[in-house]
């Protein structure tokens, strides 16, 4: 061991190791994909049964609490799965430490407004005014 | 210990090996589909401009509506709808595929390949029921 180091080997390789998170991301993608697979089902179900409707019957069928409820789910879990997922392809591809930066902020940003004014869209379906 | 000294010998001038690239390999069904998980997952990500268009065009108003139900009835509309309706198939198909393998199933060559072949079909010929369902919804092609 070196003179000038403190720490034990054991010690160094820890504190150099696992950021004890690592599989959070992994996990979380692992949910959402199994959720999605009901949910993108349903939303195609719902999509096809409003194929061609006047706008009036897409209101009300969009704003009854099921749909809504169901559209909502799948919404908010597909968004998640793909900020997740755009996460990964930014980290494996963008490496200039800026840019890479600005693409995981316009990431959130992108999801977050889908998502905000997705559920804000179902909401004012299923409350009227 | 010939390998740690390596460092400070004419090795460490040697070109450095590098990690064989795609042309390389064997041409395998599972890689592309491997691929095109990613790709299609890229799609689906801007894809989901549609859905919140969709959305937010009924709760603004008819005319709003109309605008999107005008845009989808183009032919350029239904191009961009069947790519999008594709990817979103066989996006799920092809998590699906992953999900087997995370459960540790279907790893053999032969089987990897068929979940590979499985995927791709699988999500044409879902594709082709979804349009044809929706068509039949609507009452015919117009």
């Amino acid at each position: 061991m070196k003179q000038n180091q403190i720490l034990t080997p054991m010690r160094r390789v820890r504190g150099l190791g696992a950021g004890h998170s690592g599989t959070h991301h992994f996990w979380h993608q692992r949910i959402t994909s199994v959720a999605a697979i009901p949910l993108t089902i349903a939303a195609i179900i719902i999509a096809i049964s409003l194929l061609g409707r006047s706008h009036a019957a897409v209101v009300q069928i969009l704003g009854s609490p099921l749909v809504a409820i169901v559209m909502l789910l799948f919404i908010i879990n597909t968004t998640y799965h793909m900020w997740i997922g755009l996460q990964e392809i930014i980290v494996d591809y963008v490496h200039e430490d800026k840019l890479k930066l600005a693409c995981l902020m316009g990431n959130t940003f992108f999801v977050f407004a889908i998502t905000f004014a997705s559920a804000f869209a179902i909401l004012k379906l299923s409350f009227g005014v | 210990m010939a390998e740690l000294e390596a460092g400070t010998t004419a090795a460490a001038q040697r070109p450095r090996p590098l990690s064989p690239h795609l042309q390389i390999y064997k041409f395998m069904l599972s890689y592309v589909m491997s691929g095109f998980h990613r790709v299609s997952g890229f799609v689906l990500y801007f894809g989901v401009l549609l859905i919140a268009w969709w959305l937010i065009a009924a709760a603004t108003g008819p005319n709003a509506y109309a605008s999107i139900e005008w845009f989808m009835g183009s032919w350029i509309g239904r191009l961009v709808l069947l790519g999008y309706s594709w990817a979103l198939l066989h996006h799920m198909l092809g998590g699906v595929r992953h999900l087997i393998w995370d459960l540790s199933y279907g790893l053999e060559p032969t089987e990897r390949e068929f979940l590979a072949l499985a995927t791709i079909v699988g999500s044409i010929s879902l594709t082709v029921v979804v349009w044809v369902v929706g068509y039949l919804a609507m009452g015919g092609p117009r």
